[in-house]
């Protein structure tokens, strides 16, 4: 482990509870959803983690609760160290805070993660779907979202198809 | 029978500006078939007369569902959708995807696998570069580069072909190492390509450089800033324009990219033309790389022996009962990494280029996530073209190098 990324996990450890996993040299932190904003921040303005690469979030249904983990890829550019901050968030109307006001480049991956997962981020100023159709039902990336196998739907078979459809739980 | 919903201004009145609202700005709609936005962006634009006040990228057209698909795949077979995210790029995107499948796996590469990745994929570096220097001049109106670009790109795709019978679509990178090893003719063509090249993109130079309308139309134009760089993420030849000497083949090594001697440009200004430069610049930069890598490439097996990941030579199979075993396992249920997640990044032509896999030790990945840079870069465009003319705009997108199976995956 680098010696920025040390002294940073000791920092944030001696003041938040916060979870630290180890995996092929990969470093990943646990925290709750509700401290998000100010965990990010603190990252961003006091340990120079200054680009997020990526929002994602992986969907454990059934086997785990909370069911999804929301992850932020964090990279520091001065140090060249990558961070990993997870939270874990319930399935029942996920919500969490957005950090676009942090890292402006999570607007567009927090509204793919809205379209893929049914995860709202709050304080976001433009939720919209991203890579779905407005109009889309449901949310493709959950693991109770069926795959294939459907009827392609036209207008003159919408209506029927759409009576049938499975719909994932929203 | 649903109708066709019609999009009022009011539905996106936290989008534009008030102004748009009484009238004042238009709102205009530009793609997904405009031959500008390489391939099928949709941008909508707010315009004060010819200048533009905003814009608003619409993606997702050609989304596909890779990261659905791939998780009722197992690691072999998803490695093929790869190919066809960024088309430009297959072999880097092979690359990362391997990248991540052994990091996960732990799984080691024969040094001589390692060289003949770096060589393909600096050659797809070139390729891409080259279709991208063809198409944004033509959108700046300079028709015959765009021709000459072309010829060149055949060229590489000609190698791609002759080492996995694939031009574009190739998934010669495997987990482990590579498909095969390459053919005898290989070295002698490279060697063929790096001799014709220089001279090749001092033609190129020539045909922009003295060009006063190409200078016009990028110098100046669709400026970024250090802080916006590292505000968007972006990363690849965007950011190196904007004068931030950030490249993850020396920052963050990986195929052994640390045994090759090579700059990275960097432009201070953030402009078009800076991007330009860059991008030509890094196709000298891969011709130096290829080159150390041909001379310096070590003989020897191009796949890792461990025969749980990776399949038998087909000559031991009739000799070797584990080695018949082994196969079938291999073909029939696939390979069963450790649980756990990782991240695996590369530099592709466009940016950073990242696979997050996760596995909960069964032969399908739980989870694969594709971080990809036209995505990230495309975010950028509305603070790079306010305030400029929609000529411009087209200048803009051209620079960022748009690729939209990248996007929208």
């Amino acid at each position: 482990m680098s010696e920025h990324l040390q002294n940073t996990i000791t920092m944030i450890q001696a003041r938040n509870q916060v979870e630290l996993e180890e995996f092929r040299g990969e470093y990943t932190v646990f925290v709750d959803p509700e401290k998000i904003q100010t965990f990010m921040l603190e990252l961003r303005d006091q340990h120079d983690f200054n680009i997020c690469m990526d929002v994602t979030a992986v969907d454990y249904y059934p086997q785990e609760t909370p069911r999804f983990h929301v992850i932020y890829l964090l990279y520091s550019m001065p140090h060249n160290v990558r961070l990993q901050v997870r939270t874990r968030l319930d399935g029942n109307h996920p919500k969490l805070d957005s950090v676009q006001g942090i890292y402006t480049s999570a607007n567009w991956k927090e509204r793919e993660v809205y379209d893929l997962f049914g995860i709202h981020f709050t304080g976001h100023p433009d939720l919209r779907r991203m890579l779905m159709p407005e109009d889309w039902v449901g949310h493709p990336l959950r693991k109770d979202y069926p795959l294939g196998y459907e009827e392609v739907q036209f207008t003159f078979n919408f209506d029927e198809i759409m009576i049938n459809k499975p719909h994932p739980k929203d | 029978m649903t109708d066709i919903r019609e999009v009022s201004v009011d539905e996106l009145r936290h989008l534009v500006s008030d102004r748009a609202m009484t009238g004042e700005t238009m709102l205009l709609n530009m793609g997904p078939q405009h031959p500008s936005t390489h391939g099928v962006l949709r941008l909508l634009l707010e315009l004060d007369g010819e200048v533009v006040v905003n814009v608003i990228p619409d993606i997702g057209f050609l989304h596909t569902g890779v990261e659905k698909n791939a998780e009722s795949k197992n690691y072999q077979q998803s490695e093929v959708m790869t190919d066809r995210l960024d088309y430009l790029n297959p072999m880097g995107n092979n690359l990362t995807y391997c990248l991540a499948v052994e990091k996960l796996t732990e799984l080691d590469v024969p040094p001589r696998a390692q060289a003949i990745r770096v060589i393909l994929a600096e050659l797809q570096r070139i390729s891409s570069h080259l279709l991208w220097l063809g198409t944004s001049a033509l959108d700046l109106g300079a028709m015959s580069v765009f021709l000459y670009c072309m010829r060149e790109r055949e060229l590489v795709l000609n190698i791609f072909e002759l080492v996995s019978g694939q031009r574009m679509m190739t998934t010669f990178i495997r987990p482990g190492g590579l498909w095969r090893d390459v053919p005898v003719e290989f070295e002698a063509t490279v060697r063929d390509f790096l001799k014709a090249m220089p001279r090749r993109i001092k033609e190129y130079d020539d045909l922009l450089e003295k060009n006063e309308i190409f200078l016009d139309r990028t110098k100046g134009i669709g400026i970024l800033t250090k802080e916006d760089c590292f505000q968007y993420g972006l990363s690849g030849p965007v950011i190196r324009g904007s004068g931030v000497a950030h490249d993850l083949r020396k920052k963050q090594p990986y195929s052994g990219y640390d045994l090759y001697d090579f700059d990275i440009p960097t432009h201070p200004e953030g402009d078009v033309y800076a991007r330009y430069r860059v991008r030509v610049e890094e196709m000298t930069q891969s011709l130096r790389i290829i080159e150390q890598a041909l001379n310096k490439m070590p003989y020897g097996p191009v796949r890792s022996n461990n025969r749980k990941y990776v399949p038998p030579p087909r000559s031991e199979i009739g000799v070797s009962m584990e080695a018949l075993i082994h196969h079938f396992k291999l073909w029939t249920e696939g390979f069963t990494p450790p649980a756990g997640h990782v991240y695996a990044a590369t530099e592709s032509p466009r940016g950073e280029l990242g696979v997050y896999m996760e596995s909960d030790g069964t032969a399908k990945p739980y989870r694969v996530h594709l971080v990809t840079p036209t995505f990230v870069n495309l975010q950028a465009i509305p603070v790079m073209s306010r305030k400029h003319y929609i000529a411009d705009l087209i200048g803009i997108i051209g620079s960022i190098d748009v690729v939209l199976g990248d996007s929208d995956r």
